[in-house]
């Protein structure tokens, strides 16, 4: 089980650029924390999701 | 007893009340204002104004900041904000942080004032053609003289933010474009240990009561409803923009002050 903004998830090995395009984030307005710490977008491609992660994910729109 | 006037230990009668201070209209004790007939305690610090008058330099600063109370005064003064974006939100931010009492802020954007702009931002008709920078350091002079700015006249991105924040305490995201949001808050985040408050999902005119604030990364608040983008047909209107750019500069006061939660 994967935590990801709080909710318990069952997922396959998946990497977090995959998780983020299947779940329709648009991976240049997200931030993502893994475990408590930010990750960088250059690494979203080779972070895998592993069982018992906790992952944070911010999108932001336009407005200001 | 002795009491404090305007910041200046003075002796008192026991059993003296604050009309006994002098020709004052306003008194103002730990951050409230209280009635002239009210008794003084040893101790007090009382900010007193006689209204219809321009006080020296040294009581302007006093009075600027007696309704905030001393702790503020002493918390806030010390502290250094970089405000990243100068629109609807950050224009907004800084002269409400000047009101606080907030010492020193960094203001950066690369804009100058259109006439777009007086919708929701904190510009006003003479500003229009000048830089957002100049216009909000003129603004923030005159709300609070005592105020230090800094100002960058540049498009902020990752290869030079963080440099540009080095010096502040907490880093506000105001921008407008969400890639450049996300970017700034990505770097920030990754190569410094400065908390950031930013903004996401302030546009339309939905409930006031939708906007909020969360802690939602380590460093990381957000204010806004988190989903009203900016579009056509989907203004930005200044209610909506303040009460996010209020939730932000609150959020930035209550970190300063020591309330790390939402």
């Amino acid at each position: 089980m994967i935590k990801i903004n709080g909710e318990l998830k069952n997922l396959d090995s998946i990497s977090l650029m995959e998780y983020l395009n299947n779940y329709g984030y648009n991976v240049k307005v997200v931030a993502v924390e893994l475990n408590g710490k930010i990750v960088k977008k250059s690494d979203f491609e080779n972070t895998c999701l592993h069982d018992g992660d906790s992952v944070e994910i911010v999108s932001f729109v336009g407005g200001g | 007893m002795q009491i404090i006037l305007n910041g200046k230990p003075i002796e008192i009668n026991d059993c003296s009340k604050a009309c006994d201070l002098g020709d004052y209209d306003i008194f103002v004790r730990n951050g409230y204002g209280i009635d002239s007939k009210s008794q003084l305690c040893d101790g007090d610090s009382i900010v007193a104004v006689k209204k219809g008058q321009m006080p020296n330099e040294d009581n302007l600063k006093q009075m600027l900041f007696a309704r905030n109370g001393q702790v503020f005064l002493e918390k806030l003064d010390k502290a250094c904000v970089c405000i990243c974006g100068l629109g609807g939100l950050g224009s907004n931010i800084a002269a409400m942080l000047a009101r606080a009492g907030v010492g020193k802020l960094i203001l950066v954007d690369f804009d100058i004032v259109d006439p777009t702009n007086l919708n929701r931002q904190n510009y006003f008709v003479q500003d229009i053609g000048l830089k957002k920078t100049f216009a909000t350091q003129r603004l923030l002079k005159q709300i609070n003289p005592f105020i230090n700015t800094v100002t960058y006249d540049m498009y902020l991105n990752s290869e030079n933010c963080v440099e540009i924040v080095n010096n502040a305490d907490i880093v506000v995201e105001a921008f407008d474009n969400p890639i450049c949001k996300a970017e700034l808050v990505n770097t920030i985040l990754e190569s410094t240990d400065k908390i950031v408050v930013a903004a996401s999902g302030m546009a339309g005119i939905g409930s006031g009561n939708t906007i909020k604030t969360s802690k939602v990364l380590n460093r990381l608040y957000l204010c806004g409803d988190s989903e009203t983008e900016t579009k056509e047909g989907v203004s930005l209107v200044s209610p909506r923009v303040n009460i996010c750019a209020g939730h932000q500069a609150n959020t930035v006061i209550r970190i300063l002050l020591g309330e790390t939660e939402c």
